[in-house]
């Protein structure tokens, strides 16, 4: 398990490497990348912006989560913040487990809770120069554990 | 006992409704996450924010009746749009 909010260029190969074990017949890489339309809209750039210690610390909760539901599953994930253009990667999953299915699975609940509860926030920038904070539509109404 | 008073961390569009990054509130001594609601509603912009913003307490999901004490890390948090 390893989770990190970073700002450099993400390198889903080294991800993908680092799950890869002679035990794991199956290995999945999940790879978010910026969209060129939202909502009708033609997207230029975004930025993402963080509160990253808790990022981080709730990015590794769900990734503790994932590992504990599907014994024997490795997941790490890193999350890029700053500025990114069309086509880069925003947010890279690497899940890995002797059998598909549970890699499947682990990589689907990570990305799924981390639309819904890690806070990073986007800020689009539109073609004709407006830029707008967007959401998600799926954060959880209350809070605690 | 003194109230005190505490930073507040605000991100995202709740930053620009509220025109900074951190906000200072004044609390009771026997202050909760919905006391830091309470006072920062009473802010210029507070009025753009929605009904019932989630908060975070020493970087933790926080519920309305959770304790906040001085020199604890608080913080506002926006819909998220990870992914």
């Amino acid at each position: 398990m390893r989770g990190a909010i970073v700002m450099r260029p993400l390198d889903p190969g080294a991800l993908l490497t680092e799950v890869s074990a002679p035990a794991n017949g199956a290995a999945v890489l999940f790879v978010g990348t910026v969209r060129d339309i939202n909502d009708d809209r033609a997207v230029t750039a975004l930025d993402y912006k963080a509160y990253t210690p808790m990022a981080a610390r709730e990015l590794e909760a769900i990734l503790r989560e994932a590992e504990s539901r599907w014994d024997g599953v490795t997941v790490v994930c890193e999350h890029r913040t700053g500025e990114l253009s069309l086509g880069d990667a925003s947010v890279v999953i690497a899940a890995a487990h002797p059998h598909r299915a549970a890699a499947f699975d682990a990589a689907r609940y990570v990305i799924e809770e981390l639309k819904k509860r890690v806070p990073i926030w986007k800020r689009e920038h539109y073609a004709d120069g407006d830029l707008e904070w967007v959401d998600n539509g799926a954060q959880r109404a209350e809070a605690p554990r | 006992m003194m109230g005190f008073s505490t930073p507040v961390l605000v991100f995202a569009r709740y930053a620009d409704v509220l025109g900074s990054g951190t906000v200072t509130v004044e609390l009771p001594s026997d202050a909760t996450a919905g006391d830091v609601l309470s006072a920062v509603r009473a802010l210029p912009g507070a009025d753009q924010l929605p009904p019932s913003p989630l908060i975070a307490v020493n970087q933790r999901y926080a519920a309305l009746s959770q304790p906040v004490r001085p020199g604890d890390e608080v913080a506002l948090i926006p819909p998220v749009a990870g992914g």
